[in-house]
């Protein structure tokens, strides 16, 4: 038996979606007296579940899309050529792993091993530094909030600390509301003591009392681990701060499933147990927040770059662009072929993210989405714009928490653009008028032309509403909730006019604009197709009948010769037509 | 009433307490009745109406009685990408129910979620907290039925 020294079985939310609970339960069955660890993840989510085998000679040997069955187990514990792992070399170039360093590498719930592999060695340098020093340090690092808004941090803290209040609140927002973003979870997952050592520090530069961390519900796991770090900080006097009488008073509170509420005044009137509406600035919440104690809110992600902003600002400020320092993790998915998590240095291109991190194929990319339901979409021939927070900006689209939606060029970006627009008219608090209708009545407008309803005028009343909501919006969920219609106007109008001008879909997806078709030449007359179709379009004659298919892609999943298609709206059979 | 919702007294009486209370009564009761408004109001001395008011703000909080197995679709923006509008087609034709109800039997209820987290393995959608990922219509109807041969 060859010297392994311990496994590692990666079981973040993503590992154990992919079936690692059942990885871990057969390696603790079949590897004797070898230790077996759950660790996080380490970003390569379309590779899990992983397993990381660490050798007596200190080198490791990585196992991808491991199956849980007793054959394939025995054969990775006699280490076994097939199925190994390595990080392709051309993304392992770009990358640079500084936050997410020990990210699917530790034991998440033990707090000895994150000492032993330099952790609170940050926060004893801050002692040192003293609160000014501290603050002086996040300054002079140039780390800018992860949230999306990107405020300078060392400057909010600045704020909270220079107030004079009986107690002082520093929240963690961890309600990563962005569908498509999950960078903040699996930090929360994957290293909790390191997200709680940037927020020890950041109560002890500002001289916080209280600490809540309004994490979603939704992210059970996080929670969980969130938990186990607190009662172990708590246990080993972590929450004893330097010249404080009194211990740290931290909670989380779970958020209950409202988008507006990363906001941050929408936040704090949440956790003050009321509906998550925004209100006026100011007050900013660092004069007065919760309970109208002086607030600052900072989110997990910057929490997590704050041991290391510390450990070495100026190695920091070194790292990125000019106005935008450090690295940034983002989340990759949609149409690519490795999605995942990836730490990369702020200035590098789209490009690179997409095509050399993500492996998705040129040529078969139309654009990315970035900031989620905030952002703007980028189209593909924009892809050599540096990534920072200010030349997303200039693209119509924004940093955003770092959600990257990888859209294909079969996707039809009026369908996009409509999915936002459902997604924020719900989410719209309801507080200011142009947003509460204004986004109902873009979303409208927008559910009509994927429907086949539109009218030519519809594009230019997108535009016009699109930027009153912007300007007569309170907080950011409305200032930016028309971008995804905005920038798929001004990057591909083409596709609008055909929906609305020329009666078609061009990419045949949205189910009213188009047909679906059979293809005679291809078809082996099986009849999966007649048996499966839940309406029965499908004739004996082998024609799809337009006038009672509903568009269901069921024929289309089970024909085995791919003879179903779908296809430009008039090109495909229909009774009423033929009668 | 009597002292069905007498674990409130668990959590404090501080309105900022009041999310939490809900939170406590929708993972013990699955969603929050009439009864149970009525019982928080007490707790909290916060008027029903303005209980009412918080708790329909958030997406979290249900008024109507789940399926044993609740089962969370995703229409985050990778699933959404990936089609999972057609995964809520499937299920709502296999089941016969649509977004937001239960099945007569009780077993299952269909709910769409925002997001799971699980966007690399788009698309997904949640049995009772447990994730199944990268779903074709194949897949999603194995699992509805292996759930469905658990209750014979």
């Amino acid at each position: 038996m060859p010297d392994i020294k311990r496994i590692k079985v990666g079981t973040a939310s993503c590992g154990l979606a992919a079936g690692a609970a059942e990885v871990l339960d057969a390696f603790q069955r079949l590897s004797g007296s070898i230790p077996v660890v759950e660790v996080g993840c380490i970003g390569h989510c379309y590779a899990e579940p992983m397993v990381e085998l660490e050798l007596n000679d200190g080198t490791s040997i990585f196992y991808s899309s491991v199956k849980g069955d007793e054959k394939s187990v025995n054969a990775i514990l006699g280490l076994t050529e097939t199925g190994r792992f390595q990080v392709p070399a051309e993304r392992a170039a770009l990358e640079k792993l500084n936050v997410t360093r020990l990210s699917g590498s530790i034991d998440p719930k033990d707090i000895e091993e994150y000492k032993a592999n330099g952790g609170f060695s940050s926060l004893k340098k801050a002692f040192e530094l003293k609160p000014e020093g501290v603050i002086e340090a996040m300054k002079r690092s140039g780390l800018r909030g992860r949230g999306g808004a990107g405020f300078p941090t060392g400057n909010k803290w600045s704020f909270l600390a220079a107030k004079k209040a009986d107690e002082k609140i520093l929240i963690m927002n961890a309600d990563e509301g962005d569908p498509g973003a999950f960078m903040d979870r699996s930090m929360m997952e994957c290293v909790p003591f390191q997200v709680m050592e940037g927020m020890l520090i950041g109560a002890y530069a500002t001289g916080a009392t209280r600490i809540f961390i309004y994490c979603r519900a939704e992210y059970p796991l996080a929670i969980k681990h969130l938990n186990i770090a607190i009662n172990e900080l708590k246990k080993q006097g972590y929450d004893r701060l330097p010249g404080r009488e009194k211990p740290l008073d931290i909670q989380i509170k779970e958020g209950a499933g409202a988008f507006v509420c990363g906001e941050e005044t929408a936040m704090i009137a949440s956790l003050e147990g009321k509906r998550g509406q925004p209100r006026f600035r100011p007050p900013f919440p660092t004069d007065s927040g919760w309970n109208t104690y002086p607030t600052a809110i900072n989110n997990v992600e910057t929490f997590a770059n704050v041991p290391v902003v510390i450990a070495d600002p100026d190695a920091f400020a070194a790292l990125g662009s000019e106005r935008s320092k450090g690295t940034k993790i983002f989340a990759l998915a949609g149409d690519l072929k490795y999605p995942g998590l990836t730490e990369v240095p702020m200035g590098i291109t789209l490009a690179d993210i997409v095509y050399k991190i993500g492996g998705a194929e040129p040529g078969s990319v139309k654009a990315v989405q970035t900031g989620g339901p905030s952002g703007g979409c980028i189209p593909a021939d924009k892809f050599d714009v540096k990534v920072d927070y200010d030349s997303l900006k200039e693209l119509g689209a924004i940093m955003g928490s770092g959600g990257l939606i990888v859209i294909g060029n079969n996707r039809c970006m009026v369908e996009t653009a409509r999915y936002f627009l459902d997604f924020t008219h719900r989410e719209s608090c309801g507080k200011c008028t142009f947003c509460r209708v204004g986004t109902t009545r873009m979303f409208e407008t927008l559910e009509n032309i994927t429907a086949g309803k539109g009218k030519p005028e519809d594009i230019d009343f997108l535009v016009d509403i699109g930027n009153k909501i912007r300007k007569g919006s309170l907080c950011a969920l409305g200032q930016t909730a028309p971008n995804p219609a905005l920038s798929t106007i001004r990057y591909f109008r083409n596709e609008y006019e055909a929906h609305v001008k020329d009666g078609y879909c061009p990419t045949f997806q949205c189910a009213a604009l188009s047909d679906v078709r059979l293809d005679p030449d291809k078809c082996v007359k099986c009849r999966l197709c007649i048996k499966t179709c839940p309406v029965q379009a499908i004739g004996d004659d082998f024609k799809v009948d337009n006038a009672k298919c509903t568009r269901c892609n069921t024929c289309m999943e089970v024909c085995p010769k791919k003879a179903i298609s779908r296809v430009k709206k008039g090109d495909g059979f229909s009774s009423n037509l033929s009668k | 009433m009597g002292n069905e919702f007498s674990y409130l007294s668990e959590i404090g009486t501080e309105k900022g307490d009041l999310i939490k209370g809900l939170q406590l009564v929708q993972s013990r009761e699955g969603y929050v009745s009439d009864d149970a408004i009525r019982a928080i109001s007490k707790h909290f001395s916060i008027a029903e109406a303005e209980i009412e008011g918080v708790l329909t703000f958030y997406a979290q909080f249900k008024r109507t009685k789940p399926g044993k197995y609740k089962i969370c679709v995703c229409d985050g923006t990778a699933c959404h990408i990936k089609g999972s509008i057609l995964i809520q087609d499937w299920l709502s034709s296999a089941l016969g129910i649509s977004d937001g109800q239960t099945t007569e039997d009780g077993i299952f209820s269909i709910e769409t979620v925002a997001c799971l987290g699980c966007c690399s393995l788009a698309p997904v959608m949640s049995v009772n907290g447990k994730v199944y990922g990268k779903l074709n219509r194949k897949s999603l109807l194995k699992i509805l039925s292996d759930y469905r041969k658990m209750e014979e």
